[in-house]
């Protein structure tokens, strides 16, 4: 056998798993964050076929005053509400709005925080003063007066909510991968990857942001559900999704006036919101310990 | 003439505090002829793991030179030191801290290889992972597993393979063995001779440990608080040391032979003081038994007693 | 009196039955590397193996004629600290922060404060206690921080010896220090020991600070004790366990020159999976087939005993 073929088999033999199939097997062995997975795969299931469990225009929009506030029934699975609309149809087409809001907005901040919050912990210095004392500014406000600050400058709509969300959200983004990649820097590994001549760029995605990874994911699937009530929160005071569309954090604010005689109102869209935050939660729980390798078994 | 292979030249690194500055190497000259082993003592502050970084350029240094092959270092761009990084590694004390710890054993020590792309083909690359771990004494079948699923001395190992994957003329070895238990320490050290012969590599080999450091070393430097106390072939300080803090270091090692039980030894009172803003003359004075006024006056500087052997210390000026 | 401690402990066989004698004002040196149990024989004396994990599951621990296994919790409190207290290995973290040394040598004072004495006579003893260590008195109000890590272990000591206890236990006590603070240190502590009449079980892996403070040595491996006998035994005398002998030549000796070091191959074993037999023959250059199947007795010469095959057929 030449040295090469010898190479090629011993390669095989202790060939390394696939980096992806080693951390579904290590996800696979975390039960809650697979009863997470579950449910989470369900409401995204279901906002995908929203119109086909009802449809938009006729059971989620069209107002029917003789159906008004009746309980849950055969007819109407949830109910109705205030409007006779029925509460199932408004919740599924309602979750397409909330899981974006969700996503969309944990996505981009996300992103722009991580690309900051890594290069301030990396480089340090006057760089580093600066982005972080304006970050200190934005964090300062609180970030729903923020979001309402930028929605009423530009124009309710959904596209505006979006950016006023994320904007608000950076910061907190920005300090978290700061902190956890300036305890990374200080580690041996770091200088050892210098010493090799690598450069900035490489050190960073290679050996920072790998090892930054647990508490970024963490914080980014609390913060789905936190961009999700915020959403809820800009919507009700009329800065967000503009009625009649359905929106679970807007629902359960219509429905505030009539929370003691029909609770059920309240009830569905709150549960709506906990099962996904909670689901979302676990996930993250599980994917931060399967992405260790050091925590395999 | 027998050119040293690195050598530094009035080498100081400042580092600044709230307090003062703070001279972790202060006015270093070293010289490492090819092939050879320097050994660098002293305690822990005394700056030198801050010379090893200094000299790799890890960290910059406040004043001086770092001359490679004959090349003054210090005033190379990113490119061009990037080549002479290659011939210049390290091996880091701690094996805990110095793996990434999201990488398996082949990716740390291919990752050199890849930075520098020197071997671009996979397989050839594999084959090269394979014959450094056979050189430091790994088995085949760690190369998938991560560096905390393995003990101490085979990470150490993995360190020393990535010290060598760029086939380094000159490594510095920061404590290498200082966290690894006694047994494990000698297999170590017998593997770092070892492929010193073979590949005729120079170190510089820092290490707090003066019975390790007697060992591999040609020549040995003490340093205190930032500067060079004294230097001489390892023998010849081992017999004949000069300088009281030296005595003082080789006073202390406890000896593993009732021989040396009731010996009388002279234990240095005090502690090591701080490198901040330091008085001229001896730093040493302080905790001296031989301390004269005169200590306290500046120009003291190396001076040599006897081939190869220089100290700084009044008693043999 | 006589101290006596025989244990016979079996925690995930960190530590597996081991036999240990200590007499008064004597100092036992226990060495081996990491893994190989030696905290853990310390922690089972004092009883403080950490809850639900550890478990002391067989043996006796003899201290002044009573065994402390079946003691009970309260009696055991006034042993730790009153009679057996311990140094730590790491004076960094040992110390509570937040509260300035003298402080915490008062706290250490008044849980233990059977003869009903005054404030002011603990303060005195305070103060008495850290000259003694060679720390001036006016720095009590000091918190750890301002301390270097040799002045920590001093206080480290002075709280430990506070009480006057019969025995310590010192747990690497000067592994994380630097080699001119390690003599200081060892030095204060025989001194101290010889002035005060204790008892100490000296932890650690270096073989030279065995050589140069303690009376008698167990050298320990896998959980056992694999040869133990007076200094001279262990340093002078003629068999020696294998295992032993490869500590010896992984120690760079200062007084010859050579060139290679003798180590031992391989690693320790996994406490979980330790090997039949002998759980040295894996590593052992002098394996022989008994050692593969069959645990080797001890085996003694008057005050030395070595646990291994090899020495019992050669001295037969």
């Amino acid at each position: 056998m030449t040295q090469k073929a010898k190479a090629v088999a011993i390669q095989k033999e202790y060939a390394k798993k696939s980096q992806i199939k080693e951390i579904w097997r290590r996800m696979k062995k975390n039960k809650l964050a697979m009863i997470g997975l579950a449910i989470f795969c369900i409401l995204v299931a279901m906002s995908l076929s929203a119109d086909l469990i009802a449809d938009y225009q006729e059971s989620a929009i069209k107002q029917a005053g003789s159906i008004r506030l009746q309980p849950p029934s055969w007819e109407h699975y949830f109910g109705t509400d205030q409007y006779g609309r029925d509460l199932l149809a408004r919740m599924v087409h309602g979750s397409r709005v909330s899981l974006s809001i969700g996503f969309f907005t944990t996505g981009i901040s996300l992103l722009i925080g991580g690309i900051l919050g890594a290069m301030t912990g990396y480089y340090g210095g006057i760089f580093d003063e600066i982005v972080m004392r304006l970050m200190d500014i934005l964090l300062s406000i609180p970030s729903i007066l923020l979001a309402i600050a930028i929605v009423s400058a530009m124009r309710p709509s959904l596209l505006n909510l979006l950016i006023a969300i994320t904007i608000s959200q950076i910061p907190g983004f920005t300090r978290i991968v700061r902190s956890t990649v300036l305890t990374v820097v200080g580690e041996d590994y770091i200088e050892a990857a210098r010493a090799c001549g690598s450069k900035d760029f490489r050190i960073i995605t290679n050996d920072v942001l790998p090892n930054a990874i647990g508490p970024i994911i963490v914080q980014g699937t609390m913060s789905v559900a936190k961009m999700i009530l915020l959403g809820a929160g800009l919507s009700f005071i009329g800065l967000g999704i503009q009625p009649p569309q359905p929106e679970w954090g807007y629902m359960l604010s219509e429905a505030r006036e009539y929370m003691r005689d029909y609770p059920y109102l309240v009830v569905i869209p709150g549960i709506a919101i906990a099962i996904s935050v909670f689901s979302i939660n676990l996930i993250g729980d599980g994917l931060r310990d399967a992405l260790d390798p050091r925590l395999k078994n | 003439m027998n050119m040293p292979l690195i050598q530094t030249k009035n080498l100081k690194k400042y580092f600044r505090t709230q307090k003062g500055d703070l001279h972790a190497v202060d006015n270093v000259n070293i010289d490492i002829n090819k092939g050879k082993t320097l050994g660098v003592v002293g305690e822990s502050g005394c700056g030198k793991s801050t010379l090893g970084r200094v000299i790799l350029r890890l960290l910059e240094p406040t004043f001086g030179e770092v001359i490679y092959n004959g090349n003054d270092i210090i005033h190379l761009n990113q490119k061009q030191m990037n080549n002479i990084r290659q011939k210049m590694q390290i091996i880091f004390q701690d094996p805990y801290a110095s793996l990434n710890p999201r990488m398996t054993v082949s990716e740390i020590i291919a990752e050199p290889i890849k930075v520098c792309k020197i071997i671009k083909d996979k397989e050839e690359l594999n084959q090269r992972v394979f014959d450094l771990m056979k050189i430091v004494g790994l088995d085949y079948r760690f190369i998938n597993t991560y560096p905390h699923e393995m003990d101490g001395g085979r990470r150490q190992r993995i360190g020393i393979a990535r010290a060598l994957a760029l086939n380094p003329e000159f490594i510095v070895c920061d404590e290498p063995v200082s966290a690894l238990d006694v047994s494990i320490q000698a297999q170590i050290l017998n593997l770092m001779m070892d492929l010193q012969e073979d590949h005729g590599l120079t170190y510089m080999f820092i290490t707090h440990d003066l019975s390790v450091v007697k060992h591999i070393s040609d020549e040995i430097m003490v340093m205190y608080l930032g500067q060079c106390v004294e230097k001489a072939p390892s023998e010849e300080l081992f017999a004949n040391p000069l300088h009281p803090y030296t005595q003082a270091l080789l006073d202390a090692i406890p000896i593993a032979s009732l021989k040396e039980r009731d010996k009388l030894r002279k234990i240095i009172k005090g502690e090591v003081t701080s490198p901040i803003n330091p008085k001229p003359g001896c730093r040493f004075a302080s905790r001296c038994f031989h301390v004269t006024a005169e200590c306290k006056n500046d120009g003291l500087g190396l001076v040599e007693v006897s081939q190869g052997h220089y100290v700084s210390c009044i008693l043999h000026k | 009196m006589k101290v006596i401690y025989k244990t016979d402990s079996d925690t995930i066989c960190a530590v597996n039955g081991i036999d240990l004698i200590l007499d008064k004002e004597q100092t036992l040196g226990i060495v081996g590397e990491t893994g190989a149990g030696k905290t853990t024989t310390a922690l089972s004396i004092l009883r403080l193996l950490p809850q639900d994990i550890g478990e002391i599951t067989e043996g006796q621990i003899i201290f002044e004629g009573k065994d402390l296994i079946s003691a009970k919790e309260s009696d055991m409190r006034k042993v730790r600290g009153e009679k057996i207290s311990m140094i730590f290995q790491d004076p960094m973290t040992s110390l509570n922060p937040v509260l300035t040394v003298g402080q915490q040598l008062y706290e250490a004072l008044e849980l233990h404060n059977t003869q009903n004495k005054s404030k002011s006579q603990l303060e005195a003893r305070v103060d008495e206690m850290l000259e003694l260590v060679g720390i001036p008195k006016n720095r009590k109000r000091e918190y750890p921080h301002q301390f270097s890590g040799g002045m920590k272990q001093r206080v480290v000591i002075a709280i430990a010896l506070a009480c006057s206890p019969v025995l310590v236990i010192a747990d690497e006590p000067t592994t994380a220090l630097d080699v001119t603070i390690q003599a200081q240190v060892l030095a204060m502590m025989s001194e101290l020991k010889n002035k005060l009449g204790m008892s100490m079980i000296l932890i650690t892996h270096d073989l030279g600070v065995v050589a140069q403070n303690c009376d008698k040595v167990a050298i320990m491996y896998a959980g056992e004790i694999v040869e133990n006998g007076i200094i001279e035994d262990i340093f002078e005398g003629v068999n020696h366990h294998p295992y032993t002998e490869g500590l010896f030549g992984s120690i760079p000796d200062l007084t010859r020159s050579t060139k290679r070091l003798n180590p031992i191959d391989g690693l320790m074993p996994d406490p979980i999976n330790l090997p039949a037999g002998c759980t040295f023959h894996p590593r052992c250059p002098k394996c022989m087939d008994i050692c593969r199947t069959k645990k080797p007795e001890p085996f003694s010469f008057g005050s030395h005993v070595i646990k291994c095959h090899f020495v019992q057929n050669s001295n037969q």
